[in-house]
């Protein structure tokens, strides 16, 4: 992974006074950021562009992650995305389709023969280079994808971002939370049920022996809910639920109407051969209906969020090069719109557009507009950080 | 501050009330502490301060609790958030974010508490409980003292007037629980909190205490200053039972005044012989289990470092040690169920059993020697209900009948029988109390007629008549010539059922000797017989009881 060596260049000038103060940048920012460049990626298979997007992808994440936990997950994403390449590429050569007889065979499989009633997929057979190339292309584009995602995930904390979420959503992001941190505890539960299950003499096996650890560790599960709950009730959890039957009402159709639209209007710019038209409209309808919903079911709910993250310059500066990127990659204004997708026939090496590209530099300046990440103090005196006991790290990187 | 009016709590189903008549008043600051039997109420009483009873378990509750001036009948508990705070017994299970900062600012975030406002009270909370340098930690990172103040902390920060324990040292080892009861007693004389405590193992908290709540177990509750209600309360410590056969007054509370009263008995006591703590039982020294070099490891952790132990015949030992120091590791090395990387383990008249290799373990080798040393040795989980899954005690005590074939000479039912007399056939195994719990996981272990008896902290959430009762049961698998390990953190039950105790710390032995010599040694560790009576070797208050009696035949 090493890093962009283009942006050098381009460095503007964000010390103001002095250096700035590291500092965690709001999560939603980092998702917005890696959300716009995915629908970016998601409009090119110019093979250039998209190792650009990689090269920006891995300098932001090593200039800009903190050392927590979760922050470490970026080179997992990096091998599910090889892993996706290589998969197309193999499932294309092994069942051989899409080949023209004005391809370059490279080489030829075995053919193996498939009854007559199985005729529509052939087994190997002749390997073209543009069928193959195809593949790649089409892999590495879905790569780039799942890689934006696992950016934004690497630099915002996702239980933090899922903080953010408006007061109306608030009831959902505390059930993910609470599954979050509950998952872990049920595997203990199964592994010490399963250890006590060794002590009753009996060799059960199959469905018996299933039963007598399913039993404890549902009722161990069920009491430690109830326990949750309670904890949770005298805690003042979903207080102040003044909420009528009707406003609970209307929010949820305002919510479902809302999120209607904005699947079919993001269905609608995304895929390039519906009309236009669809699209936008859908997807501003949708989100004026979403923001309705929240807004109404938001009112009822009185809660304060405890430090929570500001959203300064650098915030909007990240989110602002994100989306910049998507939006010149949409617009298709400047550039021959052919190079994002070039074309195989004949084949040759495809152009670099300048517009797309120095566009997704521009999404690489997030690595400039963000604030430096905090360090954790207990991390930071110790020279081999990695060298440190697992239980001493903290999970979180706040100050 | 909180006041029951004619208060009763019946639960749907049953026929007698939880609660009666509850006729209370609990003034601010107080240091309320309720005690009583397991099943007389406690939990129940404890939960109507905030509204948990009954608007979260059910039931009917009759009369009137206002607490601040609110009625918890209008009030559910969340809305009285800002008045109550609630602990339980298991912090981990309440806590709701990962991180201590995160868990502190919780409730404060649910009252809406002003952003700046939170600020200030999390970093007040966090010096007030210690908690400063762990601010940034995972919460299950924590040990078990930690938890429960960090547990403690995170209601604290709503500022509440009234703070509810239930049981939060239940779970913790000596040092842990002296370290949150301390950290509540600050609470009580910085802050002017009413705390309302519920504690099994009160030897620790009634000198704190100002007042005492006592459930008789037939649904009413007495209110009184600790020296009166102590004196006929059903449940008692040690220096308050050796008060009470003294007949001190005013009845001592602390170790402190009861040495200082005690110097007349001390006196008269000198130069008497000391009976034994517990009747010994004939044993000849025949080791019923020779272990050697046990290593017990996880990863890069070590559990048990090289432990070398003799188990002889109808012997008790207790194994002590902080939380985490090997204990349940070594009792699971030596009954076979759990890892153990290097060491022998030797069962009288049987072959050793080397160390199971992998290759051993999955190709069905261990069915030989380690079945047989399975069968021979029995293991009493911490959690005893894991090994519980069927709907009844008769289903599962017939289960284990058919599980131990034709080994045992009776069925698990007499021997249940024995145990713990009057559990009929069939009530769910998960209705019955603590104490009867173990005793089932108890019968069904011991229906293979095991020489060697392992019992994994049995005395936790135990009171004091439960702890009795299971000292008898210890007493008579020791008379049938079994030798019985107990892991504990109860050194007033170690003194009474032990013969002799090791003490364990960082996977090694760092004392082991007889009971008398290893626990009175470390003046912490102590019994507080020991501590009052000292230098006079007693250690409990039984054996004082049997001195004065034998100086009152011997006089006569």
């Amino acid at each position: 992974m090493t890093g962009a060596p283009a942006p050098e260049a381009a460095v503007p000038a964000v010390t103001g006074r002095g250096r700035r103060l590291p500092r965690t940048l709001h999560p939603v920012a980092w998702w917005i950021w890696g959300i716009a460049l995915a629908t970016a990626v998601s409009r090119t298979t110019n093979p250039l562009l998209l190792f650009l997007v990689l090269a920006v992808l891995g300098y932001v994440v090593t200039e800009r992650r903190t050392d927590a936990p979760w922050a470490r997950g970026f080179r997992y994403y990096l091998w599910l995305a090889l892993t996706v390449v290589a998969i197309r590429v193999v499932f294309r050569c092994v069942f051989a389709t899409g080949i023209t007889p004005a391809d370059h065979i490279m080489f030829s499989l075995p053919h193996i023969p498939t009854p007559h009633w199985y005729a529509g997929i052939q087994l190997g057979g002749p390997v073209s280079l543009e069928a193959t190339l195809s593949a790649a292309t089409d892999g590495l584009r879905l790569a780039c994808l799942l890689c934006c995602i696992g950016a934004a995930n690497t630099l915002a904390n996702p239980k933090r971002a899922l903080r953010v979420l408006p007061g109306a959503l608030y009831e959902l992001g505390v059930a993910v939370t609470v599954s979050l941190s509950v998952a872990p505890q049920l595997v203990e539960s199964v592994q010490r049920v399963a250890r006590a299950r060794r002590l009753r003499a009996d060799g059960a096996t199959g469905l018996r022996a299933l039963r007598s650890i399913l039993i404890p560790v549902l009722e161990d599960a069920l009491e430690r809910s109830l326990h949750l709950a309670a904890a949770m009730d005298s805690r003042g959890y979903g207080r102040a639920g003044t909420a009528t039957r009707a406003s609970r009402r209307t929010t949820a159709a305002l919510m479902l109407g809302g999120m209607l639209g904005l699947c079919t209007g993001v269905y609608g710019l995304l895929d390039g051969t519906t009309p236009r038209a669809l699209g936008l409209p859908a997807l501003l309808g949708g989100s004026l209906l979403c923001c309705a919903g929240l807004a109404l079911g938001g009112r009822r709910v009185r809660r304060t969020s405890y430090r929570p993250d500001p959203w300064r310059a650098p915030e909007w500066a990240v989110a602002l090069c994100g989306v910049g990127t998507a939006v010149v990659l949409f617009l298709t204004v400047g550039y021959n719109a052919a190079d994002l997708n070039p074309s195989l026939y004949p084949l040759r090496w495809p152009t670099l557009p300048w517009l797309p590209a120095a566009a997704i530099l521009l999404a690489g300046l997030a690595a400039f507009a963000a604030p430096p990440p905090a360090r954790t103090p207990a991390a930071a005196p110790a020279a081999p950080a990695r060298a440190a006991a697992p239980t001493e790290k903290p999970s979180e990187a706040l100050l | 501050m909180i006041r029951f009016d004619e208060v009763s709590v019946v639960y749907a189903g049953a026929d007698q009330p939880v609660l009666r008549d509850v006729d209370l008043t609990l003034e601010e600051g107080e240091l309320c502490l309720v005690v009583g039997r397991t099943g007389a109420g406690k939990s129940t009483l404890l939960g109507t301060v905030n509204g948990l009873v009954p608007h979260f378990t059910g039931g009917t509750l009759a009369g009137r609790v206002t607490v601040d001036g609110r009625d918890t009948a209008h009030f559910p508990p969340r809305e009285l958030a800002d008045v109550v705070g609630v602990v339980g017994q298991d912090p981990l299970a309440g806590f709701v974010t990962d991180t201590v900062e995160e868990e502190l600012a919780y409730v404060m975030e649910q009252l809406a508490v002003p952003a700046d406002v939170m600020r200030k009270r999390v970093e007040e909370t966090l010096d007030l409980m210690g908690l400063a340098d762990l601010r940034h930690r995972a919460l299950s990172e924590l040990s078990g003292g930690q938890q429960q103040r960090v547990a403690i902390g995170s209601v604290l920060t709503a500022h509440p007037k009234v703070l509810v324990l239930d049981e939060p040292t239940s779970a913790l080892d000596p040092t842990a629980a002296e370290e949150v009861l301390a950290a509540v007693v600050r609470l009580v004389h910085d802050l002017g909190v009413t705390v309302v405590l519920a504690e099994h193992r009160l030897e620790r908290v009634v000198q704190y205490a100002d007042r005492v709540l006592h459930l008789t177990g037939d649904g009413t509750v007495t209110s009184a200053a600790p020296p009166v209600a102590f004196r006929t309360a059903s449940v008692a410590p040690p220096v308050v039972d050796l008060g009470r056969l003294a007949r001190w007054d005013p009845l001592p509370l602390s170790v402190r005044d009861a040495r200082r009263a005690a110097a007349p008995l001390r006196q008269q006591l000198t130069g008497r012989p000391v009976p034994p703590a517990r009747t010994a039982h004939a044993t000849d020294g025949a080791p019923a289990l020779t272990a050697r070099g046990i290593v017990v490891r996880y990863g890069d952790v070590v559990a048990v470092r090289d432990v070398d132990l003799d188990l002889r015949a109808g012997e008790v030992t207790a194994l002590m040690g902080r939380n985490g120091s090997g204990k349940s590791s070594l009792l699971w090395a030596l009954h076979g169920a759990g890892p153990r990387q290097a060491g022998t383990v030797r069962l009288a008249d049987a072959p050793s059993t080397p160390v199971e290799s992998k290759a051993v373990r999955r190709f069905g080798a261990r069915r030989t020697t380690k079945a047989e040393q399975r069968r021979r040795v029995g293991l009493v989980p911490q959690t005893p209900t894991d090994l519980l899954y069927l709907e009844t005690v008769g289903a599962e005590l017939a289960q284990a009948d058919r599980e131990s074939g034709a080994a045992a000479p009776d069925g698990a039912r007499d021997i249940l029988d024995r145990l713990a007399p009057g559990i009929p056939d069939d009530t769910h195994p998960r209705d019955l109390s603590e104490g009867q719990k173990l005793a089932l996981v108890l019968a069904l272990q011991l229906t293979t007629a095991p020489d060697v008896v392992l019992l994994d902290e049995p005395t936790r959430g135990l009171d004091y008549q439960a702890k009795r009762a299971l000292i008898r049961i210890v007493d008579a698998l020791a008379a049938e010539g079994r030798s019985v390990v107990i892991s504990t953190h109860d050194v007033e039950f170690v003194a009474a059922s032990a013969d002799r105790v090791i003490v364990m710390a960082e996977g090694e032995t760092v004392a082991d000797g007889s009971t008398a010599d290893v626990i009175v040694a470390s003046p912490a560790f102590a019994p507080q017989a020991a501590k009052i009576l000292a230098p006079l070797p007693y250690l409990t208050v039984g054996q004082v009881e049997g001195a004065l009696a034998a100086a009152g035949t011997g006089t006569r």
